[in-house]
């Protein structure tokens, strides 16, 4: 997190924060002046009437009705145009736009969970898109006691209950990393039930959630294989329905002939999938730039042995 | 007690005085006397007050870096959790009213006593019971729901929270008692020609304070009572595992101690207003805005408790309708921060070490109030709720206010009741040491809560360290001053100088009218009031300038002897006595 906050306020990284810190600073200005104005009264009074004599005995001065009248209307103003104000900004944090993201969140002593529609599973950590807004449904373990969801950087706090649902929007701004505090006193864990929010920008969200959402034990080498096809930007290049792209098209791959540059040819077969993979200038392909596509070495082999079944697949 | 009792006795054989009247042990546990009882208040209070503050600068020194730690993360939840229950329930709410109030308003309205001494002592003996089960409460097993016992939590604590609750429970009867008495001794002990107008202001707070403590402390001793069947008998009334609403508890709860934050302020303004007005040498400004506004602030006091739960999960509604009322209700005390400030204008002020409390109050009470109206916007205290910013709102209003103003209304009334003058040097450095180190302390917490430091953690993030360090130094210099002021009011006991009758010139009865140490049945005969509390200007009018040489003190300075006291009262004439 970078320290971009101010004097009073941390870093705002939320459309409705920069809505709440207009209304904090303008409160605090209207505040700030009217203390400034009572703590200079009663200083220049204490001094200019001091005591001079104890035989001092000052007349009485009469009450002027159109002074307590006036202290009384000018801060009833400001206290309903205040009021209008916060009322307001309370109406936006309560009303979540109805395109909201939703994620499902549950807390308990001492952490929090979190779960995702794309079936994605975190604890302790909050994973974001940037600049689209987001529903975080709330509740507390059943048989939990009661908790409290709040984002400083986000300016929202929202109580988490047993048995009942609450819920909070926002809409993040700025990726980055953030702070998650439980602020409704809950026993010996309460200060350590801390969390993280990373804000990531909209697209590396949606791999993100894509990509964590699945259980990759629990595929088949196909759909491992198709997995990583997206996950590592393949489609960038290769299309699966015979288009040519930057790279050749993944379909009708398997056992066809390649032809190179150098004249020679060879089946494509498992073997050469892989080094293609591994290795992918080692054998190019008549038409296509070599240097262009980097190496996948670093998939585990597992990981490789999905993508050539996925590759197989599309005939 | 007996030590000032004593030490009365030997110097000032002749005259008879409360305190060398009926001295011994036995004497002063029975006694029916509202000024032993405001002392035997006192004395207990004050024990609370330090065990109090003695685990509040705990809490400050585990805070005070993160890595630095004298205590577990459950010893220092205990530690904050009695902290907040024996200063609000058995410290601040009983406070003022208990010790000055029953010392000082049956003087003030010219009456022998209370009206129900007995019921009077009684609540001292329930006041007691209710200690004697928060010890209890502390040996049967670990308390730490901090002070506002919300459910489930509290529900899954077992046996202390039981006996805790039932202390509370036990000593809100001891406010209600000291409530019904101040209302009846108001209404049919004032002295005849004093008036509802004529009434000092101080008794305003009083009567508006004895009002809220009739009628909300009740619903603490239902709420108490209820967690306590919840708990004994399993039936679901807050707990969710039972089929409670925990949300329902955090209504009552809050339905009592909203009104109970004017528990805690209205006398404070009360004792205000009579120290602006004697150092002021002025008549109050607005005396009927102040009395009134009071009244107002009590009753609009009901209907704001809501504002604690604007991120509970009640409805947006009632959110909004609790948050507009808690506006209205910022009106009336900021009425009175006016009021109080023009009552200095051409006047004579006086800085006295009282005055220097009652200014300090005006200071630390205005951001208590500016900062409340900022937890009071709905879209910001749902980022500053359950932050330290709250925590520094309320000890500025609380501490700030309430015990501030209880300080100065001590070594106001300390000559009355002690008989003696205490070090007016020490005095006044030890008001500066306490303002300066509050100031420290809580305007730091107001900043770490508006950078999102939550409360009632016992670690924090690394951002949060150079504030806390600063706020645990603070804390220190707040320390220093309490402790000053404990040992020269002690000091002053044996070897203060004499207090004369009216050492401040004040027009209050308890001071024109009584001796310099009350007679056992306050006056030897029953004023005749014919004047209101403040009008400092008519003390020529029978004097004629010059003093009469009864109403000199230390506190006068040098000049003593050319200081003129107002009149005092006449007394009443026998037969009109008794109408």
């Amino acid at each position: 997190m970078n320290d971009s906050g101010t004097f009073w306020l941390p870093e705002a990284a939320s459309t409705v924060a920069a809505e709440v810190d207009g209304l904090f600073y303008f409160v605090y200005w209207a505040s700030a002046i009217i203390f400034v104005g009572v703590v200079a009264a009663m200083i220049y009074l204490a001094y200019k009437y001091r005591r001079r004599d104890p035989n001092d005995r000052p007349e009485p001065v009469e009450e002027s009705r159109l002074l307590e009248i006036s202290w009384i209307v000018v801060p009833t103003i400001l206290v309903l145009l205040v009021f209008t104000w916060g009322f307001q900004t309370f109406v936006t944090l309560q009303t979540a736009p109805p395109n909201a993201y939703q994620i499902q969140g549950q807390a308990y002593s001492y952490g929090w969970n979190f779960e995702y529609p794309e079936g994605a599973q975190t604890t302790d950590e909050l994973y974001l898109p940037a600049d689209r807004p987001v529903q975080v449904r709330l509740s507390s373990r059943e048989g939990d006691v009661l908790h409290s969801f709040y984002l400083p950087q986000f300016r929202v706090k929202q109580d988490v209950l047993p048995n009942r649902y609450t819920s909070v929007w926002f809409e993040a701004t700025e990726p980055g990393t953030y702070e998650l505090f439980c602020t409704e006193y809950c026993g010996v864990g309460h200060s350590q039930m801390l969390g993280e929010v990373n804000v990531l920008p909209a697209d590396e969200f949606d791999e993100w959630v894509a990509e964590a959402g699945i259980n990759e034990d629990e595929l088949s080498l196909v759909e491992l294989g198709e997995l990583q096809y997206q996950r590592n930007g393949c489609q960038g290049c290769h299309s699966l329905d015979g288009s040519a792209m930057a790279g050749p098209t993944f379909q009708g791959l398997y056992a066809s002939e390649r032809a190179f540059a150098d004249a020679s040819s060879v089946e494509a077969d498992e073997n050469y999938l892989r080094e293609s993979i591994i290795e992918p200038d080692a054998k190019v392909v008549e038409g296509y730039g070599s240097g262009i596509m980097p190496s996948f070495a670093h998939l585990s082999e597992r990981d490789v042995t999905a993508l050539v079944e996925f590759i197989k697949e599309q005939q | 007690m007996e030590a000032a009792a004593h030490a009365a006795s030997q110097t000032d054989a002749e005259p008879r005085t409360y305190l060398n009247h009926e001295t011994s042990l036995w004497e002063w546990l029975t006694t029916k006397d509202h000024k032993k009882i405001g002392i035997m208040y006192l004395i207990s209070l004050a024990v609370v007050f330090l065990v109090a503050g003695l685990l509040a600068m705990a809490v400050r020194l585990e805070l005070m870096s993160p890595d630095f730690s004298i205590m577990s993360a459950s010893q220092y939840n205990q530690t904050f959790t009695m902290h907040g229950i024996m200063m609000v329930f058995l410290f601040i709410v009983p406070s003022i009213p208990a010790i000055l109030g029953n010392f000082v308003l049956p003087l003030q309205i010219g009456a022998k006593d209370v009206a129900f001494p007995r019921l009077n002592l009684a609540s001292w003996y329930v006041y007691i019971a209710g200690g004697a089960l928060t010890v209890t409460a502390l040996l049967v097993g670990e308390l730490s729901t901090g002070w506002t016992f919300y459910t489930p939590y509290s529900s899954q604590q077992g046996t202390a929270v039981i006996f805790m609750t039932g202390a509370i429970f036990v000593s809100g009867f001891a406010s209600i008692f000291t409530g019904l008495n101040f209302i009846v001794t108001i209404h049919k002990m004032r002295a005849p020609g004093m008036t509802w107008n004529r009434l000092p202001l101080f008794v305003w707070g009083l009567y508006a304070t004895s009002i809220v403590q009739v009628l909300a402390t009740p619903v603490v001793g239902i709420t108490m009572l209820l967690l306590i069947l919840e708990q004994t008998l399993q039936i679901g009334i807050f707990d969710p595992a039972l089929g409670g609403d925990p949300i329902l508890f955090q209504h009552f709860f809050w339905f009592y101690s909203h009104p109970a934050v004017y528990i805690m302020i209205l006398p404070a303004f009360g004792i205000l207003s009579e120290l602006i007005a004697t150092f002021s040498r002025q008549r109050i400004f607005g005396y009927r805005a102040i009395a009134l506004s009071s009244v107002a602030i009590a009753m609009l006091g009901f209907l704001v408790w809501g504002h604690h739960m604007f991120v509970s999960g009640q409805s947006a509604i009632s959110s909004i309708v609790f948050s507009l009322i808690t506006y209205l209700i910022g009106i009336p005390s900021g009425i009175k921060i006016f009021n109080w400030i023009a009552t200095m204008y051409k006047g004579s002020v006086w800085l006295q070490t009282p005055m220097l409390y009652a200014l300090s109050f005006l200071f630390l009470f205005t951001i208590g109030g500016l900062t409340g109206i900022m937890v009071g916007v709905l879209g910001v205290d749902v980022h500053l709720h359950d932050t330290y910013f709250v925590v520094g709102h309320f000890h500025y209003v609380m501490m700030g206010g309430s015990v501030i103003a209880l300080l100065g209304g001590m070594h106001y009334w300390w000559p009355k009741i002690t008989g003696r003058m205490y070090n007016e040097t020490l005095g006044k450095i030890a008001a500066g040491l306490v303002f300066v180190g509050f100031n420290v302390t809580f305007f730091t917490q107001l900043v770490l809560g508006s950078q999102g430091m939550p409360r009632r953690y016992y670690e924090y993030v690394d951002r949060f360290a150079e504030l806390h360090m600063i706020s645990t130094i603070g804390s220190f210099i707040l320390a220093s001053g309490l402790f000053l002021v404990l040992g020269y009011a002690l000091h002053s006991l044996f070897y203060g100088k004499k207090a004369p009758q009216n050492p401040w010139a004040a027009a209050t009865l308890e001071w024109t009218n009584v001796a310099a140490i009350p007679d056992p049945h306050n006056f030897t005969s029953t004023p005749l009031v014919t004047r209101g509390p403040y009008d400092f200007h008519k003390a020529d009018e029978v004097f004629g300038g010059s003093g009469d040489g009864q109403a000199r003190g230390d506190g006068a300075g040098s000049d003593a002897s050319r200081l003129a006291p107002p009149e005092a009262a006449p007394s009443a004439p026998k037969e009109d006595a008794s109408a």
